[in-house]
C-alpha cells in the first residue's frame, strides 16, 4: 500500500483485494457486543472537512473510533483565500497538532494531493472526496458491497454506472477500481455529463440506459444536480428523469439478480424512482453500513504498520 | 556610464565574429577588424553571441496595484537581466491602464528605473471591463505614446466592440492585441481540455475558445483593414486559422510564450499551480505545432507574459490559485532550447522573432534595428520570412545601442529564489536551462555586465 489513498489508481489489484478481504474481517466485529479494536490506540485520525458531508464524515469517524484513534474534527467550510485560513495554514495548524492521518474532504479537485506533497505535513492523506476528482472509499465500499451480492467477486461482472459522470468524482473511482478488479464497466449518460477523452478510460460507454440495463449485474445511479440544467447539460429535470432516471419499468429490464446502488445523497423521483429505492434489490443502505467497515480497513493498513507521527517540540 | 565601448570578438546574430564600437549612446560602427578609439571601455566577447535587446510585447509588472508582486524597477530588472531593451507593460493593473494618466505613470516609473523602455499597452476598454472603448487616442497622443492596446487578462469578446476597437486605432497607427478566450467556453476553466482535464476532474479549458474568438478576429481585421496581433497563441488550431490569415494578405500578427514552446499540460497531474496559465498549457501536438508556426513565421514573436503572483497566491489548491507564470529571465534560454537546440531557429531568426518583429508590431523604432534591413518586411508589418541569414548581417550604425551579448555555451539551473522578480512562480525551477545573458545594453549603457546588474 502506498502511504496515502488519493485516487483508485493508487490501488493495485493485491491492495484492493487486501482492503477488501481486511474489511470482511472488520465486518465481523459489528456482530460482536464489544465492536473495538485497540489497533490504532494513541493515533490520531483528523477529519479535515472544507465540504459539508455529515454522512462520509460519521462513517469515518466510526471507523477510527472503532480502532481505538483519537479523532479530530475540523470543519473548515469555505475555500481557502477568498475566505478565512488556508489549506497550507490548516494543514500546519494539523501537523504541530502531530496528525497520524488526515481524512480530507474538499470542493477543489486535488486538493488532497496538495496536502499530501506539498511538504506541509507528514501524516498519511485519505482523500475523502475532492472536487470532480475522486472519492476512492466510496468505490471500495461500493465494490465491498458488489462482492457480498454478486458471489464474492466482481471479475468480470457487468457494473452500469449512470448519470453525471462529467462532474462525479464516485464514478471516477469506481471506473478505476474495478477495472483494476476485472470488472466490465458500462458508464450511461446524456452526451454532455461523459467528459472529453472518456473513450480513453478503462470502461465502455453509450447513451441509452434501456439498451444496457439488461447486460447489468448491477446499476449505481449517480445524484444529478439539478443546477446542471442552468449550465444547459440537459433541458429539465423532468426530460432527464425520462431518459436517464431508474424507474419501475427500466427496473423490469434489469436481470432478476442485478442490483441497485446509489452513493446518495438521492433525488427521489429524479435519478431514481422511490420504489426502485426501496425496493429489496436496492443495497442503497446496505452501502452506508459497508462504509464504516471498509474506512476501518483502510485506516488500519496505511498507519498500522507504520510508525506514529511525532508531535514537534 | 554611457561613455564609449568597444565590443570585440561577438558573433553578431551568431555569425563570424565582428566589433562593435558603442558611443553616445549609438552603434558607431559595427565589423570586423576594427580598432579600439581611445578611451573606450573593452569588453571581450569573444564567443558570445550579440544580438539586438530584445523585446517583450507582453510583460505584467503590476504596478499601480500590485506592488507586493511585482513593481516596474523590479520587473526592468528581471527584463534586463533577461536580454531584454524593452518591454510592453500590459495594462491589467490596478487601476487598469485606461487613461493618459496611467500610461504615462508607467511609463514614467519605467524611465526612472532605466533598465529597459517601458512601453504601456492601453486598456481597450474602461476597466477592461469590455463595454465601453477606454481614451485610446488619448493614450496615444499621451507622452507614453501608446500604440498597442489590449484588454490582455479578459478577451474583448463583443464582436461590435472588437470591431470598432480595430477600426478606430487606425487613426494613429495602433494595434488591437487580442487575448483570445471565448468567456462563455471557458466559464471555470481549469486546464486544458483533453484526456487529462477528464480524469483529473478539473474543468476543460478547450481550444475551440480560443480559436473562435481567432477566427473571428482575422476576419473582422480584414473587413476593416486593421492591424490585429494575437496574444499568446496555444493552439495547433490557432496556428492554422493565423496561417490562412496571412495567406490572405491579412495585417495580423501572433505572438507565443516560451512555456507554450516547452511545457504540456502533463505537468498538471501534480496539481501544482506553478503550471496553471491562461492560456492554459495544452498538449504536445500544440506544443510542436507552435514551434513549427515560430520557426516559418506564422508566429511572428515570443513574448513572455510574465505574470508575477505573491506565494501565497500558488501555493494553496488548484482552483484557488492566480493564473501565471514569470518568464522575463528565463525566455532566451528557452527559445535557446526549444527552437535552436531542435535546429528549427537560428540566432537571426531568434533575433528577428524576439526583437526585430515584436519592435516592429509595437512601433519601437529603436529597437530592432539591423543593418540594410529596410523593405526586409513587407508593407503589412511581418508576413513571410524575415530572409534573415546568419553571420551575413551587422547592427545598423547611427542605431540606438540596444543589444545582448549572450552565452550559448554556458548553462544553468533555475533558481527561483536567484531571479530579480518580487514573484517567485517559476515553472523552470530546477530545469536545467543552457545558455545565459553576459550583458544587455540600452542606449550604449550596460545594463547588466558579467551577467549582474550593472
Amino acid at each position: 500500500m502506498k502511504r496515502h489513498l488519493l485516487s483508485a489508481a493508487d490501488l493495485s489489484r493485491d491492495d484492493a483485494l487486501l482492503v477488501l478481504d481486511t474489511a470482511d474481517e472488520l465486518a465481523q466485529l459489528a456482530n460482536r457486543p464489544i465492536k473495538k479494536l485497540p489497533t490504532l490506540r494513541g493515533r490520531t485520525v483528523v477529519n479535515l472537512f472544507f465540504e459539508d458531508s455529515t454522512r462520509t464524515r460519521i462513517s469515518f469517524e466510526a471507523a477510527a473510533k472503532r480502532l481505538s484513534a483519537d479523532v479530530i474534527n475540523f470543519s473548515a467550510k469555505g475555500s481557502s483565500v477568498s475566505k478565512g485560513e488556508s489549506l497550507k495554514d490548516t494543514a500546519l495548524t494539523l501537523e504541530a497538532m502531530g496528525a497520524d492521518a488526515v481524512v480530507v474532504r474538499h470542493g477543489s479537485s486535488g486538493a488532497p494531493h496538495r496536502l499530501a506533497y506539498s511538504g506541509w505535513i507528514r501524516g498519511s492523506v485519505l482523500n475523502a472526496g475532492d472536487g470532480t476528482h475522486e472519492h476512492p472509499t466510496q468505490a471500495l465500499l461500493d465494490a465491498f458491497t458488489m462482492r457480498r451480492h454478486l458471489g464474492g467477486s466482481v471479475d468480470g461482472r457487468r457494473i452500469t454506472i449512470v448519470g453525471d459522470v462529467l462532474h462525479s468524482r464516485v464514478a471516477r473511482s469506481n471506473v478505476l477500481l474495478l477495472a483494476t478488479l476485472g470488472a466490465e464497466v458500462a458508464l450511461v449518460a446524456p452526451p454532455t455529463l461523459l467528459p472529453v477523452g472518456v473513450h480513453g478510460w478503462p470502461c465502455s460507454y453509450s447513451y441509452d440506459l434501456d439498451a444496457a440495463l439488461p447486460k447489468s449485474d448491477a446499476v449505481m445511479m449517480l445524484r444529478v444536480q439539478r443546477e446542471r440544467m442552468q449550465a444547459a447539460y440537459f433541458p429539465s429535470a423532468r426530460e432527464y428523469s425520462r431518459r436517464y432516471g431508474l424507474d419501475a419499468r427500466r427496473f423490469g429490464l434489469l436481470p432478476e439478480h442485478a442490483i441497485v446502488m446509489h452513493p446518495g445523497p438521492m433525488n427521489r423521483g429524479m435519478e431514481i424512482a422511490a420504489e426502485v429505492a426501496d425496493s429489496d434489490r436496492s443495497v442503497i443502505v446496505e452501502q452506508v453500513t459497508n462504509g464504516v467497515s471498509v474506512r476501518m480497513a483502510v485506516l488500519y493498513l496505511l498507519l498500522g504498520g507504520r510508525e506514529p507521527v511525532e508531535v514537534n517540540a | 556610464m554611457t561613455g564609449t565601448w568597444f565590443i570585440r570578438g561577438a558573433h553578431v546574430l551568431g555569425g563570424k565574429p565582428a566589433d562593435l564600437v558603442v558611443s553616445d549612446g549609438v552603434i558607431a560602427d559595427c565589423g570586423t577588424g576594427l580598432s579600439a578609439p581611445a578611451g573606450a571601455q573593452l569588453l571581450e566577447a569573444s564567443g558570445l553571441i550579440a544580438l539586438p535587446g530584445l523585446v517583450d510585447l507582453h510583460t505584467h509588472l503590476r504596478e499601480p496595484g500590485r506592488e507586493d508582486a511585482e513593481t516596474v524597477e523590479s520587473g526592468t530588472l528581471a527584463a534586463a537581466l533577461g536580454g531584454y531593451t524593452a518591454v510592453f507593460a500590459m495594462p491589467n493593473t490596478d487601476p487598469a491602464a485606461d487613461t493618459a494618466g496611467v500610461v504615462e505613470q508607467v511609463w514614467r516609473l519605467g524611465a526612472a528605473a532605466g533598465y529597459v523602455d517601458v512601453a504601456p499597452v492601453g486598456a481597450v476598454t474602461v476597466g477592461r471591463r469590455g463595454e465601453t472603448l477606454a481614451e485610446l487616442g488619448a493614450m496615444a497622443d499621451s507622452a507614453a505614446a501608446v500604440r498597442v492596446f489590449s484588454d490582455d487578462g479578459d478577451c474583448v469578446s463583443d464582436p461590435l466592440l472588437m470591431r470598432r476597437a480595430l477600426e478606430y486605432v487606425k487613426a494613429f497607427d495602433g494595434v488591437v492585441a487580442q487575448h483570445a478566450q471565448d468567456p462563455r467556453l471557458t466559464e471555470h476553466a481549469q486546464m486544458n481540455e483533453g484526456p487529462l482535464s477528464g480524469t483529473l476532474g478539473l474543468a476543460g479549458w478547450p481550444a475551440v475558445a480560443e480559436e473562435a474568438i481567432i477566427a473571428r478576429d482575422v476576419l473582422l481585421a480584414a473587413h476593416v483593414g486593421s492591424r490585429l496581433h494575437i496574444c499568446h497563441v496555444s493552439t495547433a488550431g490557432s496556428v492554422e486559422l493565423i496561417r490562412w490569415a496571412k495567406s490572405k494578405g491579412w495585417q495580423v500578427t501572433a505572438e507565443v510564450t516560451p512555456h507554450h514552446l516547452l511545457l504540456t499540460d502533463q505537468l498538471v497531474s501534480s496539481y501544482d499551480p506553478v503550471y496553471k496559465v491562461n492560456p492554459p498549457l495544452r498538449s504536445e501536438a500544440d506544443v510542436l505545432a507552435l514551434r513549427e508556426a515560430l520557426a516559418d513565421g506564422t508566429i511572428d514573436a515570443v513574448a513572455t507574459d510574465h505574470a508575477p503572483h505573491p506565494v501565497e497566491d500558488k501555493d494553496c489548491e488548484w482552483s484557488a490559485a492566480a493564473l501565471g507564470m514569470l518568464g522575463l529571465q528565463t525566455a532566451l534560454p528557452v527559445v535557446h532550447e526549444a527552437m535552436v537546440e531542435t535546429r528549427l531557429l537560428d540566432w537571426a531568426g531568434v533575433a528577428d522573432r524576439m526583437s526585430i518583429r515584436p519592435a516592429r508590431i509595437g512601433r519601437l523604432t529603436g529597437h530592432g534595428r539591423l543593418a540594410g534591413d529596410h523593405g526586409l518586411v513587407g508593407d503589412d508589418g511581418l508576413a513571410g520570412d524575415s530572409g534573415l541569414a546568419g553571420g551575413e548581417r551587422l547592427f545598423e550604425v547611427g542605431a540606438p545601442a540596444n543589444l545582448v551579448l549572450y552565452d550559448a555555451t554556458a548553462s544553468w539551473v533555475v533558481d527561483p529564489a536567484a531571479l530579480a522578480s518580487k514573484s517567485r512562480n517559476m515553472p523552470f525551477a530546477g530545469r536545467r536551462l543552457p545558455g545565459s545573458v553576459v550583458a544587455t545594453f540600452l542606449r550604449g549603457r550596460p545594463t547588466v555586465l558579467d551577467g549582474k546588474p550593472a
